[in-house]
């Protein structure tokens, strides 16, 4: 990179505020997807909205690509520096400038850690209801990027629903208020439009977040189920029979036994899936919900159900639900979570599906996933050294995203495209659709320097607005794509 | 990736390994790094990224450098050095990782192989090196070291110990700042025995900084075994552990430590199958002590190494697992409790002092946000980081205080002399204590020599 851009960037930040050095840049290469890996050529530490407008506005200058990152927890490459150039860690953005309970909304920086927001408004009994299962890590600002969802998305939906505003800083270094903590606000949606934009709309900074009211209690319970099949029937049993679960998580065998050496739970090893069922609420009503669930799994041939009796077993169950992808990492050196999205009552086919997929690859494949939406990760195993076996996984994972689209499905329910699952827009979108998408990108990005190569197929090497070329599903001059192979 | 087959080291940026032997990184197995999946939820447990944001000091980055280097991917640079150095070791990434990743290993790799480096860390000057290699693993040394400070507490001009601190050197300086308020010696007896029915035999280690500046908490501890039912066995020849030596990477001279200690407690014991514990109240020690075992292996000292790692016990993991016996007298303290790393992260050691504290009559807990947090202690840390380990004392001081206890507990030396440090300026008579010590004073009904009538 050009020695005047650096100095400029210096001058924002400080020579604390900034990496050039090779071996240090090395660890920004790659996020939680790891397939594919590209240095940036410089890592700038911004504390606040004014520095990140003035980067902004001197990599929009120098016609640098850039790239926002809070803590690189992305399983779709979503932080991957694609075309080197300047990544923006908001790390350093942690602040909560405000809680407002009475009005049920925080202030919070985009570097702030999802579960720091709650672990400091809990006491006075409130909690950030958007709970991704990388929460003690990931950023509220990544939050807003992806749209996270996490297990309790069923009941409370999905990160959207609990932003009100947004500080951005468009790619031309301008700063403006979308949306803010009043509610129902007139004009466009732009909040709305900006949650989820993967980083291609502008680097948002300050978020506007509506903040929940605990629940006076929960009800835990843990059926154990001879087959997925079953597991599947007693879901769709417990939604068809009109009651909304704070959530509903199924886990097989494979991850059962994952979980079971990284904790200690006491999960059944012999079991074939396990299904995690919470309802909350106010206490009245609660144990009868609970029943309710109960029988409905007992009809659709549940071994045994358990319940959570205290504070500290529900804590651990969740525990072991929400660091499953990381206990993987005791079954294989490597892993691949998919986050396919199939209609509830295709669930059993679809499992069948990524069984015969996996024969078929010789790739073992563990599933867990948020059972009540239909939301699938299942999880391909291999070794990242070996790249017959990383070859392999892509196929595989291709051939199990495809199945999810052909039962009337999407390709991701929370993960985001990023750019590992770029390639399936043109087949989830028309032309149309897509078309929309770029021009509504080119609204806000017209340079396509901000988080180029990601979400839309071109990636920003699109001259025509509007024109998205629906077979280019990989563009030819995207770096780092299946760099592995 | 391709690169993680072929094992080509770059030539070193600006040192290489004395030795000339074996490239960097190339003294573990290759397997703990790709235990590491990459996820990163590990980033916020680490204090040091906590602190500076910066991915190249958070676990997962420091795995991904030190992984590069063995891989012959990225050079060795001062940069990245000084990130892996700036690493606390205080395994909270551990117990955040879901994957089992033996973070362990990995660091002590990259410390083992930079003590064959020339010249070695910067960080750490030669003077510096001496106090903490050769003066402080021994306790007569230390003790002697620290007469002129207890005198001058003693008649009141303890003042002027931190007045004479300023004309110091600065590389002595902050090795003069973490020393506390000391209090009277006592030499223990080789032999206590047990109060009431007797339950246990059991030695005691005493630690070498920990007899120095805490000759009260290993008085406590004795007490607490010997009102628990326990004979004491107190070998006199017993030195340091070896931790300070284990963590800076010399491994041989840590083995060495480690093979006395066997001897001495092997003799003083009568065999040491013939005990059923070996008490240390050290946070930081338990966790190698506990490994003496590995430490020793191939040795001549095997079995004597893996039985004492065995019967090695922290003081509070031992008597919840014996069954404490109830103290009798009340001790009226609002206290708060700091969970060493050395006993939360690497002993899986968190509601045991907990559970024995909430057995003494009138002293209650109040929780401590971010408990878990590394202090900044962290062995030698104070003297090798000294700017990183001042943030995170003063933050976790900040913490303490926010508590609005009058008193801070906590397992562990080096998290006590750290702890004191950073509070006294802002509440000079606040208690900074061993859990063991409130226990103590339970059973006896003495009040703690350290707690003052207006903390």
């Amino acid at each position: 990179m050009d020695a005047k851009i650096l100095d400029q960037l210096r001058a924002v930040v400080g020579p604390a505020g900034m990496i050039t050095n090779d071996s240090e840049l090395l660890v920004y290469e790659c996020d939680g997807f790891t397939i594919e890996r590209n240095k940036p050529e410089v890592v700038v530490f911004p504390n606040d909205t004014a520095q990140v407008s003035r980067i902004v506005k001197i990599c929009h200058q120098a016609k640098v690509p850039f790239l926002p990152r809070g803590a690189g927890t992305s399983l779709a490459g979503g932080c991957l520096p694609i075309g080197g150039g300047v990544v923006i860690s908001l790390a350093r953005m942690k602040r909560i400038w405000e809680v407002d309970s009475r009005n049920r909304f925080a202030v919070v920086d985009p570097g702030l850690v999802n579960v720091w927001l709650t672990n400091q408004i809990k006491s006075s009994g409130w909690h950030f209801a958007p709970d991704p299962s990388s929460q003690g890590a990931c950023t509220i600002g990544g939050n807003v990027a992806t749209n996270s969802g996490g297990p309790h998305t069923l009941k409370y939906g999905v990160t959207v629903n609990h932003i009100l505003g947004v500080e951005m800083v468009l790619p031309d270094g301008e700063i403006v208020m979308l949306g803010g903590p009043v509610e129902d606000s007139p004009g466009y949606d732009l909040t709305g439009v900006t949650v989820g934009s993967e980083g291609t709309f502008g680097v948002a900074c300050r978020s506007w977040v509506r903040i929940t009211r605990n629940p006076h209690g929960y009800r835990t319970l843990l059926g154990v189920f001879e087959t997925v099949d079953d597991a599947t029937e007693a879901i769709s049993g417990i939604i068809a029979a009109g009651i909304v679960p704070a959530a509903l998580e199924l886990l097989d065998s494979l991850i059962l036994r994952a979980v079971e050496e990284a904790f200690g739970f006491g999960f059944p090893l012999d079991a074939g899936a396990v299904l995690i069922m919470e309802v909350d609420g106010i206490e009245a009503g609660l144990d009868e919900e609970a029943s309710r669930i109960e029988e409905i799994a007992k009809k659709a041939r549940a071994r045994e159900i358990r319940r959570a009796d205290t504070e500290a077993q529900r804590l651990l169950l969740w525990k072991c639900r929400k660091q499953a992808f990381g206990a993987v990492g005791r079954l294989a050196p490597s892993y691949c979570t998919q986050d396919g999205v199939v209609p509830r009552t295709r669930l059993p086919e679809m499992l069948r599906t990524i069984r015969s997929i996996s024969e078929k690859y010789q790739i073992k494949i563990a599933n867990v996933f948020h059972a009540g939406d239909g939301n699938l990760h299942p999880i391909l195993l291999f070794d990242e050294r070996d790249s017959e076996q990383v070859k392999k996984v892509l196929d595989a994972s291709t051939e199990i995203l495809d199945a999810c689209l052909s039962m009337g499905g999407s390709v991701t329910g929370e993960h985001g495209i990023g750019v590992e699952k770029i390639s399936f827009m043109p087949k989830l979108f028309s032309p149309a659709d897509l078309g929309m998408f770029a021009r509504l990108r080119k609204a806000f990005n017209p340079d396509g320097l901000c988080s180029p190569g990601k979400m839309l197929p071109t990636a920003g090497a699109c001259n025509e607005a509007g024109h998205v070329h629906t077979d280019g599903a990989h563009a030819p001059n995207k770096p780092g794509r299946r760099a592995a192979l | 990736m391709t690169a993680a087959a072929t094992k080509t080291p770059l030539p070193l940026a600006g040192c290489t390994p004395a030795d000339g032997g074996n490239p960097l990184g190339a003294n573990i197995d290759y397997e703990y790094f790709m235990d590491c999946v990459h996820c990163g939820l590990c980033l916020g447990s680490c204090p040091t990224y906590v602190e500076t944001g910066n991915e190249n000091d958070s676990p997962r980055g420091r795995i991904y450098l030190w992984r590069a280097v063995a891989d012959g991917r990225a050079e060795l640079s001062p940069e990245a050095q000084g990130h892996l150095n700036l690493c606390l070791e205080c395994m909270a990434c551990e117990t955040a990782c879901p994957s089992g990743v033996q973070y362990h290993n990995i660091i002590h790799s990259f410390k083992k192989d930079m003590t064959r480096l020339a010249p070695p860390a910067p960080t750490v000057t030669a003077l510096q090196r001496f106090m903490l290699f050769n003066l402080t693993p021994f306790r007569d040394r230390m003790r002697l070291a620290l007469l002129p400070v207890r005198i001058l507490q003693m008649i009141g001009l303890g003042g002027l110990v931190r007045l004479g601190g300023k004309l110091l050197p600065k590389s002595l300086r902050s090795m003069q700042e973490i020393v506390p308020d000391l209090h009277a010696h006592h030499n223990l007896p080789e032999f206590l025995p047990a109060i009431g029915p007797r339950r246990a035999k059991v030695g005691l280690m005493l630690g070498c900084a920990q007899d120095a500046f805490f000759p009260q908490a290993n008085l406590a501890t004795a007490l607490v075994l010997q009102h628990n039912g326990c004979d004491v066995v107190i070998p006199k020849a017993q030195g340091c552990c070896g931790a300070l030596h284990a963590h800076a990477g010399l491994d041989k001279e840590a083995a060495t430590l480690a093979m006395t200690n066997c001897h001495v407690f092997d003799k003083a014991l009568g065999g040491l199958a013939d005990c059923d514990a070996i008490i240390n109240n050290a946070g930081g020690c338990g966790p190698v002590i506990k490994n003496y075992g590995h430490m020793l292996e191939g040795g001549d000292c095997t079995k004597e190494g893996s039985l004492f790692g065995k019967k090695a016990k922290d003081i509070m993991e031992f008597l919840a697992e014996l069954g404490p016996v109830k103290p009798k007298y009340p001790l009226k303290l609002n206290a708060t409790y700091h969970d060493a790393c050395g006993l939360a992260h690497a002993q899986k050691i968190r509601s045991q002092p907990r559970q024995m504290l909430a057995m003494i009559e009138g002293l209650s807990l109040r929780p401590l946000n971010e408990s878990e947090f590394c202090c900044g202690a962290a062995g030698s840390y104070n003297i090798t980081q000294p700017e990183m380990s001042n943030t995170l004392g003063e933050r976790k001081a900040k913490n303490v205080l926010e508590t609005g206890a009058e008193a801070v507990l906590s397992g562990n030396v080096g998290c006590l002399l750290q702890m004191i440090r950073h509070i006294r300026d802002h509440k000079p008579n606040f208690w900074v204590a061993h859990p063991v010590e409130a226990l103590a004073a339970a059973y006896t009904g003495k009040r703690p020599v350290g707690l003052r009538k207006n903390a």
